[in-house]
């Protein structure tokens, strides 16, 4: 038997091996079942000149986010620290390891788990540059135990990293944390003591193993040492079936990300890779609005990813959702948790096709030359949007045909935010054939519902903008020129228009014309729905009005003279309260003209 | 204490019909009181109406009969005076008008009334964007010129009236009846038929609500000599034609078909809302019930008095209320301060 | 069996105890629902009610009283784009009672008792 060979290597050994062979399966699979279009974009990217700019991506993400861990330190930097710390020490513990097994063996030819367990079989490293390593491991070793001291506290208290709330965990989970847990200290104590036996370790374990006495450090060496390997097999055997897999998958979806892979409307192997991916960190649990005006706590993304990837129930995770993104935007892994959602909510036998034959009388309008508005549905209800939009129009020489002047055919994006997929598409082809038929140069919308749908969901041969865009458009080239006003307006970022387009800067350069803007704390990526949107049909309208008071507030804060927005949506939910006063940014250019 | 407060035995907030009703009798009791009025003119609400229901008596002659009894009784009031604070101290209540004078009073009766529901609140009907739709209220103001006219000043071929806006509608968060609005439609629609006999005019509404002595007779007499069409169904939207007609969509839900139709002119029969006094001096002494009226201590038998000692409520601050309704409270309310009065021992005065 | 002569079923509704069950679910389902006052502002406001004769109050009524059939075609025609549900003057949800309906009448989302039971109901 070799002298690197102790049987408490074995657990590891077997431990890592099934592992491996587990996450390849689980790899194969994932990848084998993307569905054409997902596969059609990563040959197309890895098969053109595409392949360096989402190479480049894959590295840097990789080192951003997988090890760094740079989007939860932006948005907290104490759990970002505590996630760097764990996954980073970690990582750099294996390979500064790896390197200096390398190195003392002048290259190959050692046994692979000597760079896990080399203080134990290497016990004579105690001269010159071998200090430096062995402090240099003991460095990286107190910088993921200072970790994993973090996650214990944060266990029990949250708010120590800043977080409202911990993600409830299955007991699978809870036992996994504790074996991960216990790896590091485990490993603290298995390299003081066989420091204390031989003087070879850094400044941390030789410091312990001086204070141990050498008697407890001769019994207890051994079952230490199997001990951290025990620890290491379990927790390697288990973690592919437990949250701990998003440390592997992570690498994987910004790899298939980075070709250019997006989620489908029904779900596939990329959709797997997305569920495993979440670390359930509970970020997306922090900025829900449901859980922070209305105590609904297990809807969250972080659960909804959950119980889809382990099959759990999860009807009300799916339907009780206002789809307002905030989670989407959070997310630092960037999982597309608004799209699994919408696949779950697909409605199957419900779905039915050929509903809408009696939208076919509706006729196209030549529009040659002119520009097509589309209010939306919504804006039948507020007249005074599509009003301005018209006087605006005019007051610009601007020829418009205004498509839903009468009747609207929805856009559609209702339908497929409840998971009417084949409906949806219907009332998509309608729309498109009136666009295209009409011939108009670009098409205004007033609806940023809308608006998102025919810019993402339609593909039209012109260009879609909403009517923000426009104004903007106006006012720089200087052919709308608005009276400024003393008003103090507050803007509210619609969902759709703000986290779904990512138009924040027009409404308010529009608005700097006329207004002076009032301060919002939380604003832009960080707006807070207005509770009324159409991407959720399971709250009652006390509920819906108790997120948009939390909306108020936070736009309210700094005592505007009234509450601008840009979604005819948003305008109706604000109108609800008595003690609001609410307008569009369209209105309040029109008054100024 | 400074010169400028002055003393009052009963301080009436309020010269509306209840305000002004209660004084006259309570001044004919021997107490003395003080009238206060924020606008300019005494029962303003009323001298904005043409006529009123169900005797098509003269609206101005009623204010005018208002005011002369508190010329009668000389009755100490103040116009254009609004009280903005009220605020207990002792057993005395220190109100406090705009301009910073302070009144001290041993009673107070809030008679604050009501305020019209703003209908642009319900901007899907289009109230203040489309020319052609008016609100009750612009209606009287016509009718006082005695001319109907649509937008174009020519005589109109259709109006029509849509009940319950501000009213029975979760959307603005006004769940009550405000009660007196199926009965003006009614009556409002005969003027106009009166008016303009050629014109068709259509009542667009959920429930009609008669329920005071002569209501029932006054649709009937509309339905059977006015021809005027009721139409059981909410309009939903509103919209402009090319003729600056005003589209409207409801239901016919008695048909159970959608119904789309274009009228001159579209009244919006606007309900009462808690006055921005009521609002505001109910929340200032802890009366305030919801929707801000001012909430009394029980509604059977102490209906004009609240939890607070000392200070009683009447007429439509409670809640919506005819203006006959709000005259019957009032005096009420004068008999219940008289009795309150006689109680309190000299020497707590 | 053919007695060469048919009796015509009466056309007055007759509630069953079936479809009052089937509308106590309902009701459980979207709570907002008992609230409709029958105004006709959705049947107005409906998008989908502007191309065709298309009115979800009826529709509902006739589900409140066991009235179920071609509900689920008619139903489909909806567009869902909650017009509805913001001009309700009593605050039903009803996108959600839309789908929930959708779903109750559904053949693939039904028991074979109710199937049953509608098969008998509706002539």
């Amino acid at each position: 038997m070799s002298s690197y060979f102790h049987p408490f290597i074995l657990p590891f050994c077997i431990g890592t091996l099934v592992l491996f062979v587990i996450i390849a399966v689980k790899f194969y699979r994932w990848i084998t079942t993307l569905d054409r279009k997902q596969k059609k974009n990563v040959w197309m990217s890895l098969l053109t000149v595409r392949v360096f700019p989402a190479l480049w991506r894959i590295v840097k993400e990789i080192v951003k986010e997988v090890l760094l861990h740079v989007n939860i330190t932006r948005y907290n930097w104490r759990m970002g620290y505590m996630h760097r710390s764990i996954a980073l020490g970690w990582f750099l513990l294996i390979v500064t390891g790896f390197v200096e097994t390398l190195f003392h063996f002048r290259g190959g030819g050692h046994l692979p788990w000597l760079g896990i367990f080399f203080r134990f079989f290497v016990r004579d490293y105690t001269y010159g540059i071998s200090r430096v390593w062995a402090d240099v491991m003991d460095l990286l070793l107190l910088y993921v135990l200072s970790g994993v001291s973090i996650a214990i506290f944060k266990s029990i208290y949250s708010r120590v990293v800043g977080i409202r709330k911990n993600t409830k965990l299955r007991w699978f989970d809870i036992c996994l944390r504790y074996s991960l847990w216990l790896i590091f200290p485990m490993r603290l104590l298995s390299e003081s003591c066989t420091a204390a036996l031989t003087g070879n370790g850094g400044f941390l374990t030789q410091g312990i193993g001086d204070m141990l006495p050498t008697e407890f450090a001769q019994v207890m060496e051994v079952p230490f040492w199997t001990a951290y390997s025990t620890c290491l097999c379990v927790f390697f055997v288990l973690f592919p079936f437990s949250r701990y897999m998003h440390i592997f998958t992570e690498p994987l979806l910004i790899v298939f990300r980075s070709l250019g892979v997006r989620e489908s409307s029904q779900p596939t192997g990329y959709t797997r890779m997305e569920l495993n991916a979440c670390s359930r960190c509970g970020i997306c649990i922090d900025g829900c609005p449901l859980d922070k005006e209305l105590k609904i706590n297990d809807i969250q993304g972080v659960y909804l990813l959950r119980d889809v990837r382990h099959g759990l129930p999860h009807r009300n995770a799916t339907e009780n959702c206002l789809m307002c993104d905030q989670c989407v935007v959070d997310c630092p892994v960037g999982i597309e948790i608004t799209e699994i959602r919408k696949q779950e909510r697909n409605k199957g036998a419900l779905d039915t096709h050929d509903n809408y034959r009696f939208l076919d009388s509706i006729q196209s309008f030549n529009a040659i030359g002119r520009i097509a508005y589309f209010g939306g549905c919504m804006s039948h209800l507020t007249p005074g949007v599509t009003e301005s939009m018209k006087k605006i129009f005019d007051a610009v020489g601007q020829k418009y045909w205004m498509m839903d002047e009468d009747k609207t055919i929805c856009c559609g994006r209702p339908l497929l935010q409840q998971g009417f997929i084949a409906q949806a598409a219907e009332l998509r082809r309608k729309n498109a054939h009136l666009i295209v038929e009409s011939h108009a140069q670009y098409l205004v919308t007033s609806c940023p519902i809308c608006y998102q749908s025919f810019k993402k969901e339609y593909n039209l041969p012109i260009k879609v903008i909403h009517h923000t865009e426009y104004l903007a458009a106006l006012i720089r080239l200087g052919k709308l020129k608005p009276h400024k006003t003393g008003l103090k307006v507050a803007y509210h970022d619609p969902c759709e228009l703000g986290r779904g387009c990512n138009i924040y800067d027009e409404p308010r350069e529009v608005l700097q014309a006329v207004a002076e803007l009032a301060r919002v704390q939380k604003e832009r990526e960080h707006s807070i729905c207005c509770g009324h949107s159409l991407g959720n049909t399971a709250l009652d309208v006390e509920k819906q009005d108790k997120v948009r008071d939390a909306a108020l507030r936070n736009l309210k804060a700094d005592h505007p003279d009234l509450i601008a927005t840009a979604c005819p949506m948003c305008k109706k939910a604000f109108q609800r309260d008595r003690y609001t006063t609410v307008k569009d940014i369209a209105e309040l250019i029109a008054e100024q003209l | 204490m400074d010169g400028k407060i002055i003393s009052i035995q009963v301080a009436i907030i309020g010269g509306g019909p209840a305000g002004i009703e209660a004084a006259s009798i309570l001044s004919r009791y021997g107490v003395q009181v003080s009238l206060f009025e924020g606008e300019s003119k005494w029962a303003h609400n009323i001298g904005n109406k043409f006529k009123l229901f169900p005797d098509f008596s003269s609206a101005d002659e009623l204010v005018q009969t208002l005011s002369q009894k508190i010329v009668e009784n000389q009755i100490p009031a103040y116009l254009s005076t609004k009280i903005v604070a009220l605020e207990k101290q002792k057993n005395a209540w220190v109100l406090t008008d705009e301009q910073g004078r302070s009144y001290v009073a041993d009673t107070v009766l809030l008679a604050t009334g009501y305020d019209i529901f703003d209908a642009k609140r319900k901007e899907e009907l289009g109230y203040g964007i489309y020319n052609g739709v008016m609100t009750s209220v612009d209606l009287e103001a016509m009718l006082k010129t005695g001319k109907i006219t649509n937008v174009l000043g020519e005589q109109p071929q259709c109006v029509t009236f849509l009940q319950c806006v501000g009213s029975r509608d979760e959307k603005i968060g006004n769940h009550y009846c405000s009660k007196v609005c199926c009965v003006t439609a009614v009556k409002q629609a005969i003027e106009v038929k009166k008016m303009s006999p050629q014109t068709d005019v259509f009542v667009f509404y959920m429930d009609l609500r008669m329920w005071g002595q002569g209501f029932e007779e006054l649709y009937r007499e509309a339905q059977e000599k006015y021809s005027i069409r009721f139409v059981r169904g909410r309009i939903s939207e509103a919209a402009s034609t090319f003729d600056d007609r005003v589209q409207i969509k409801a239901e016919d839900t008695l048909v159970g078909q959608p119904l789309k139709m274009s009228t001159d002119l579209l009244v919006l029969m606007v309900g009462m809302e808690a006055s921005c006094g009521t609002k505001k001096l109910a929340a200032c002494c802890g009366i305030d019930g919801e929707y801000g009226f001012a909430l009394s201590k029980q509604p059977h038998l102490a209906d004009n008095q609240t939890a607070q000692r000392g200070l009683f409520v009447a007429g439509a601050c409670k809640r919506p209320m005819s203006i006959s309704d709000a005259i019957n409270d009032a005096r009420a309310a004068a008999t219940e301060i008289v009795e309150y009065l006689k109680i309190v021992p000299a020497n707590k005065k | 069996m053919d007695f060469g002569f048919t009796i015509s079923k009466p056309r007055s509704i007759e509630p069953t105890e079936a479809g009052k069950e089937q509308l106590r679910l309902l009701e459980e389902q979207v709570p907002t629902f008992r609230r409709c006052m029958n105004c006709g502002g959705c049947t107005a406001t409906c998008s989908a009610g502007h191309f065709i004769n298309f009115n979800i109050r009826k529709v509902h009524n006739l589900y409140r009283w066991g009235q179920y059939k071609e509900l689920d075609e008619e139903l489909q025609k909806c567009m869902l784009c909650g017009k509805c549900t913001l001009v309700c003057p009593r605050g039903v949800n009803l996108r959600s009672l839309i789908i929930h309906l959708r779903k109750a009448l559904n053949k693939d989302h039904l028991s074979n008792d109710f199937q049953h039971f509608i098969r008998n109901n509706n002539r």
